[in-house]
């Protein structure tokens, strides 16, 4: 009789006391923003292999992707684990011509059109899962659109933890400044997720937020 | 020809969340520009876009969709201060949603004083 008993008081206080194993750490923002690119770069600084296909056609993701307990450590020796959840970009509208116009052959164009607006639902449903969410947005892009206000407004409406990425900063036309005015209550980290440019502060963010 | 079919708050105001963002996607499914008195919650927002993309055939290729909000872009406190009024009494009534179909509207752009609409067939500017 009393092994059970034990057995019990011991899963009932582990569960009260252990720290949150899971955390999940989710990359949000429209299609081509450079979610999966930033995932790639973070997996390679810290596991050394890439999470998934990069494209410039649109919607190149469209499953949910998700890489299991990712260990990072700052300078301070302070370690944040995480599983990190790249979602399919968000969109109000998709046109299968646009991926003819983009080189896909017809039927190919239609099925990726149908595959991306189940991606772009379950992007929405896993809202509620994410601990912390990352808006990746093009930084030569205006960021003011609908469906950035939406999203970012949608996580704040839920108290998740937002840090918003300027990504491509090396291109010519990127405003890290826009995107900072367009969302003047969270922190803005410019970066460049292909080139690995100032990932430092990105991961300064990523403890400051998500640990 | 565009149309433009103009929704009252008091229209959408005692319906559940759903059947608001159904009764909307079905005007503009219509081919028509929604102009909405008011906004939808932000839960409401996300609905839309999932049941948009619930919708999506090669006809009807989704929505193009701005939330014009008077509270959003102010600087002067007393400005504030009488928006904040404004907003505890009208609520969800204040500002205008403007929500169009992909296949008509090309782009909605806006800055703080004015809404630039951008349509398929011609390049032409409508504010």
């Amino acid at each position: 009789m009393a092994n059970p008993f034990k057995a019990f008081f011991m899963k009932l206080f582990s569960g009260l006391f252990r720290k949150k194993k899971h955390v999940k750490l989710g990359l949000y923002g429209p299609p081509n923003g450079g979610k999966t690119t930033l995932a790639n770069r973070i997996c390679q600084d810290w596991l050394g292999e890439d999470m998934g296909v990069v494209s410039n056609i649109a919607h190149e993701t469209r499953e949910i992707q998700i890489k299991e307990q990712i260990s990072i450590k700052n300078e301070g020796g302070k370690e944040l684990t995480f599983n990190l959840v790249d979602t399919p970009g968000i969109a109000t509208k998709i046109d299968y011509e646009d991926f003819i116009k983009a080189g896909l052959a017809e039927k190919e164009a239609k099925v990726r059109a149908k595959e991306a607006t189940k991606g772009i639902i379950d992007s929405i449903k896993w809202l509620d899962e994410m601990d912390t969410v990352i808006i990746v947005l093009d930084a030569t892009l205006d960021p003011y659109s609908q469906v950035n206000i939406t999203l970012i407004g949608n996580l704040a409406a839920r108290e998740i933890p937002v840090v918003i990425v300027a990504n491509k900063i090396d291109l010519k036309k990127a405003n890290i400044k826009r995107v900072e005015s367009a969302f003047p209550q969270y922190e803005v980290v410019g970066l460049s997720a292909k080139y690995g440019t100032n990932m430092d502060e990105f991961y300064d963010a990523l403890f400051k937020h998500a640990s | 020809m565009l149309t433009l079919q103009f929704i009252p708050y008091t229209e959408i105001e005692d319906l559940s969340p759903a059947r608001r963002v159904h009764k909307l996607i079905e005007v503009v499914k219509e081919n028509k520009i929604v102009l909405l008195e008011g906004r939808l919650r932000k839960e409401e927002e996300a609905d839309l876009i999932q049941i948009t993309m619930e919708h999506i055939t090669s006809k009807f290729k989704g929505i193009e969709i701005a939330v014009v909000n008077p509270e959003q872009k102010t600087d002067n406190v007393l400005k504030k201060l009488k928006l904040n009024m404004m907003s505890l009494v009208l609520g969800d009534r204040m500002g205008m949603t403007i929500i169009g179909p992909a296949t008509v509207v090309r782009e909605i752009k806006r800055n703080p004083s004015k809404i630039e609409l951008y349509t398929v067939d011609d390049k032409r500017k409508r504010r």
